[in-house]
């Protein structure tokens, strides 16, 4: 996730100081993503050396320094808001690996291993969704996270359903040998 | 003591070689106030185990027991009475009656175990205010959309004195904004000391329930253990 761009969309709101943009950026996301106020200050120099805020020169105590964005600022914000992220290439997924690791160990069911990530995948929804219950009817912003988390886990688990139900049926009538020369399977993978 | 107990539950279909098992040996109990999810891929037995629960249907073995009454020892009169008083039952396709208002389809099932009408209307629309269905009451489920007519058959399953909710797929083909509306009313009812059983193979709708049971090859695999406190998703554990 960007704290660098984050940190900038606030600043477009106005000048802020840096205990501030932390407060701000916890708030703005729900209290989900925890900010350590350091990293905070080291974003902030950065953003300040490549010419994107501008800081008031009070002193050289971090604290007391107010920042407000520049005209370059403002347009890497615009830019960023428009940019997807990178999506194209699959992460190398750790889960993926398991189960596909899984089918080849002697002695492991495959579908006890996808259970064991299917219940504890749930597990996490279920407090994500009690989050929701308790708070996030009367917090937008919460709602959204969590909303996102839940789809993103949602998504895991769909996944677990498919490959469980894949594999299910690959036992009952093994998958037909292909003569069709393969396709050159490489991704490109992101880390 | 649980509202709604299954011990060693199966059912098969067929005999002989044509025999096939729709669900074998589950032991589920749901406590007054509970909500239970029971998750598991098409086939897995979900429907049959929320129909035995409900006495639809009987199981091949085992028993039933809605607030401490075994199924097997009451006759089909006393259960169409425990049906029609005690359990709401919410499909996917809502099953409303076309020629009925919502206000009608609501208070039908009080109609039916013989309270007057009147009284049976009053219940129905209390019910619908509840659930802020108020303003849809006079009209016809064609009229309604696909939410309203979930949450119409909602209010339908929780008006009069119901304790036990069971639900098959009730957010069926709705978008998730009247699915996670669907869950909180069932949830709400729940509050109220209602025992409800939601059956899905959605990830997100069972989340909503304290414990969610898998289900595979009508079997009882797996369930979960009551979850931490959500704070702990919130610790100050800073990511980088």
């Amino acid at each position: 996730m960007s704290v660098r761009h984050a940190l900038l969309a606030l600043l477009s709101e106005g000048p802020k100081y840096g205990l501030q943009l932390r407060q701000e950026f916890e708030a703005s996301t729900g209290e989900v993503w925890p900010l350590n106020i350091g990293q905070v200050y080291t974003t902030l120099q950065r953003l300040e050396r490549d010419g994107l805020v501008e800081s008031d020169d009070s002193g050289d105590d971090e604290r007391q320094k107010g920042f407000r964005i520049t005209a370059a600022g403002d347009r890497e914000v615009a830019q960023w808001l428009r940019t997807p992220p990178d999506l194209t290439s699959p992460p190398r997924d750790e889960l993926v690996i398991k189960v596909l690791s899984a089918m080849r160990v002697p002695g492991v069911d495959v579908h006890e291993v996808i259970q064991v990530h299917r219940r504890y995948l749930v597990e996490l929804m279920q407090q994500w969704t009690r989050l929701k219950e308790d708070e996030a009817e009367f917090d937008l912003t919460l709602a959204l996270v969590v909303d996102a988390e839940l789809f993103r886990l949602d998504s895991v688990v769909r996944w677990l359903d498919a490959a469980d139900g894949r594999l299910k049926r690959a036992s009952v009538e093994p998958p037909v040998v292909s003569t069709v020369p393969r396709l050159r399977r490489r991704m490109v993978v992101r880390r | 003591m649980s509202f709604l107990e299954l011990r060693q539950v199966s059912k098969a279909y067929g005999v002989g070689p044509t025999e096939v098992h729709a669900i074998s040996d589950v032991e589920l109990s749901v406590d007054r106030g509970a909500l239970v999810a029971v998750m598991g891929p098409s086939g897995s037995g979900k429907s049959t185990l929320l129909t035995i629960a409900g006495s639809l249907e009987e199981p091949t073995r085992g028993e039933v027991m809605i607030d401490g009454q075994t199924l097997s020892k009451m006759s089909r009169r006393e259960k169409a009475r425990l049906r029609r008083r005690s359990i709401g039952f919410v499909f996917q396709d809502f099953n409303l009656l076309a020629g009925l208002t919502a206000a009608e389809n609501v208070s039908l099932p009080l109609e039916l175990d013989g309270i007057p009408a009147r009284r049976a209307r009053a219940a129905g629309m209390e019910v619908l205010e509840e659930l802020g269905l108020a303003d849809r009451a006079s009209h016809y489920p064609d009229e309604l959309s696909g939410g309203e007519r979930q949450r119409v058959s909602i209010a339908r399953a929780v008006v009069g004195e119901r304790q036990l909710v069971l639900a098959d797929e009730p957010s069926g083909a709705l978008d998730s904004t009247n699915g996670e509306a669907v869950m909180r009313m069932i949830l709400a009812a729940c509050k109220r000391g209602v025992a409800a059983v939601v059956v899905t193979h959605d990830a997100q709708l069972a989340s909503w329930a304290e414990r969610v049971v898998f289900l595979r090859d009508g079997r009882v695999v797996d369930q979960t253990v009551p979850p931490p406190s959500p704070e702990s998703l919130l610790e100050p554990t800073t990511r980088q």
